[in-house]
């Protein structure tokens, strides 16, 4: 086990991988959630059924798609439909179990900022947007994010909420009876975050080698470790290997994050 | 009654200054011929709305044509930001309005259905209601609950590009069809491009395919390789490098001047642009057949 070796971005990929169920419904975003959802269902999650906000139900994409508009996501998938309905019927109406998303910045509460860094009207950093996350993380019935994990990524609060976590606690997210239960898990090149009973996001596991120390200077706020934090197993060849035959040229998975 | 008209009068006559523009497509069928046309023509004061704003977007602010954007996600998508976009807006050259994909598109679904407003979920995230006071707040009349709402968006020009058409509009669109029905239907104008025009026997051979019908289309445009760096199913591939080359591209603005000038202003319409690609583009981007099992309409 020892000599296998893995970059930060397939480690978040792999760990990521391993909290899908099979018969999941997920709603996947491009990059390395695409590509740990395919790991899932060529894995443990033979059944999973991947949706794209394009508008593809059952993608089997041969090749890893660039953009998640790709072509290869619609020959032989199941069915296409238009964003109306991919939004309106599937994710609004909950036929969708996990949202699985990057995050430029995601808070104590799970809130997520990937609209601007700084004030709206003059950021300091201006973010893509909403696309799909607002809804996906209100109506899905729990959420992913992969994120690596640096402190400008994780602010104590973020300076926009595009996507809701648990707002300013667990208590506010429930009185609103949004239908979906919100963040479920953080993946980041350190660890797993999960949300206590408060929904305040806690260090519950660590990848080998790190130490929980790293992870709480890497965090905006003060990170709380859980009672019985526990250790991540190393991705295994298998993982690594099937993995890696999806990213043939390393595009995501080279990075560090 | 035949609406073919070349693509150079359908932009000279149905796209006017200041006009609210939607040029369809999620990142499939995106007709960036027109956009270059429009670029060409030198139009001004456009707005132009899109879920996602794509390359081309980001060409028609370089080249000044755009006074506002509508949109929901402004990113090169898999690659990054929209460089030219962001600056401008970053630099408060360029009004800007901002959804999320679904009030974006349910927006379109409202303007299509000649709706005022429609409503959707609450999300619970707050911030971007509070910015765009185009999102409001209904009591749901048949319960205690509340509605979120947004207006209808009916842009006074449509252009979505199509695999193949007849000569009075009748579509035939599969892959992803992303909001094209919604632009067509919402749009006071609508100019669609065909990778290919087709008799109307072979419209109607297949009726369930026909998206957006032609009564809907105020002019046909035989446009082959319109979405090119887009693509377009079944006849060409997306050109990803092209995606990532705009990123480098689009960091100089110097860059972007020249490369307006070589592939927009010095060629005179598509086909020349799709010759100057060359062989190597083409081989590229060259996909191999895959074909759906032919469904049985009946004979009655």
């Amino acid at each position: 086990m020892a000599d296998i070796t893995y970059t930060p971005s397939e480690l978040m990929t792999v760990n990521a991988a391993r909290l899908l169920r099979d018969g999941d419904v997920v709603f996947v975003g491009v990059g390395l959630p695409n590509l740990a959802c395919n790991l899932a269902r060529r894995t443990h999650a033979p059944h999973l059924v991947m949706i794209y906000e394009a508008g593809v139900i059952g993608a089997q994409p041969a090749r890893l798609p660039l953009s998640i508009g790709d072509p290869t996501l619609v020959s032989g998938a199941l069915s296409v439909c238009s964003m109306y309905e991919i939004f309106a019927f599937y994710l609004q109406r909950g036929y969708v179990t996990v949202g699985f998303m990057g995050g430029a910045q995601i808070d104590r509460y799970g809130n997520v900022s990937a609209t601007v860094i700084g004030d709206y009207r003059h950021p300091k950093v201006r973010l893509p947007g909403s696309g799909g996350s607002m809804e996906i993380a209100a109506f899905a019935d729990r959420c992913y994010f992969l994120t690596p994990h640096q402190k400008r990524r994780f602010p104590e609060k973020c300076d926009f909420r595009t996507s809701a976590g648990f707002l300013d606690g667990r208590a506010s997210r429930q009185a609103l009876g949004l239908r979906g239960s919100g963040p479920a898990a953080v993946v980041t090149d350190l660890g797993l975050l999960e949300p206590n009973e408060d929904g305040e996001l806690v260090l519950t596991a660590i990848h080998p080698g790190v130490q929980a120390d790293q992870a709480r200077q890497n965090t905006g706020w003060e990170l709380r470790v859980a009672p019985q934090l526990t250790a991540t197993a190393a991705p295994t060849d298998e993982e690594l290997s099937i993995l890696r035959q999806f990213d043939p040229d390393r595009i995501y998975l080279s990075s560090t994050g | 009654m035949s609406k073919l008209t070349p693509l150079r009068d359908a932009v000279a006559d149905l796209v006017h200054n200041g006009d609210c523009v939607y040029a369809a497509g999620f990142t499939h069928l995106i007709p960036f011929a027109a956009g270059h046309e429009i670029i060409r023509q030198r139009k001004r004061d456009l707005v132009l709305a899109r879920a996602t704003p794509d390359l081309v977007y980001d060409q028609l602010v370089a080249a000044g044509c755009a006074r506002k954007v509508i949109f929901s996600y402004a990113g090169n998508p898999g690659v990054g930001s929209l460089r030219i976009m962001r600056a401008e807006i970053e630099a408060g050259h360029l009004e800007w309005e901002e959804f999320s994909h679904f009030s974006m598109i349910t927006r379109l679904t409202a303007g299509a259905a000649g709706l005022p407003f429609l409503p959707m979920n609450p999300t619970g995230a707050g911030d971007l209601e509070r910015v765009n006071p185009a999102f409001r707040r209904v009591k749901d009349p048949y319960s205690d609950g509340e509605v979120v709402t947004v207006p209808a968006l009916n842009p006074d020009v449509a252009i979505v590009h199509v695999q193949r058409a007849d000569a009075e509009g009748n579509c035939h669109l599969w892959g992803i069809v992303g909001e094209q029905k919604e632009a067509a239907f919402a749009s006071a104008r609508v100019i669609v491009t065909a990778e290919e025009i087709v008799e109307a026997a072979v419209i109607r051979s297949d009726p369930n395919r026909t998206i957006i019908p032609g009564l809907a289309v105020t002019a046909v445009c035989h446009v082959p390789h319109c979405a090119h760096p887009s693509y377009t199913q079944g006849y060409y591939d997306r050109d990803n490098a092209f995606y990532l080359d705009w990123d480098r591209i689009s960091a100089d603005p110097e860059r972007v001047r020249a490369w307006l000038d070589e592939w927009v202003y010095g060629v005179q319409d598509r086909d020349e642009y799709w010759q100057k690609l060359g062989a190597e583009v083409h081989a590229r981007l060259k996909v191999e057949p895959l074909w759906s099992e032919p469904v049985n309409y009946g004979r009655y």
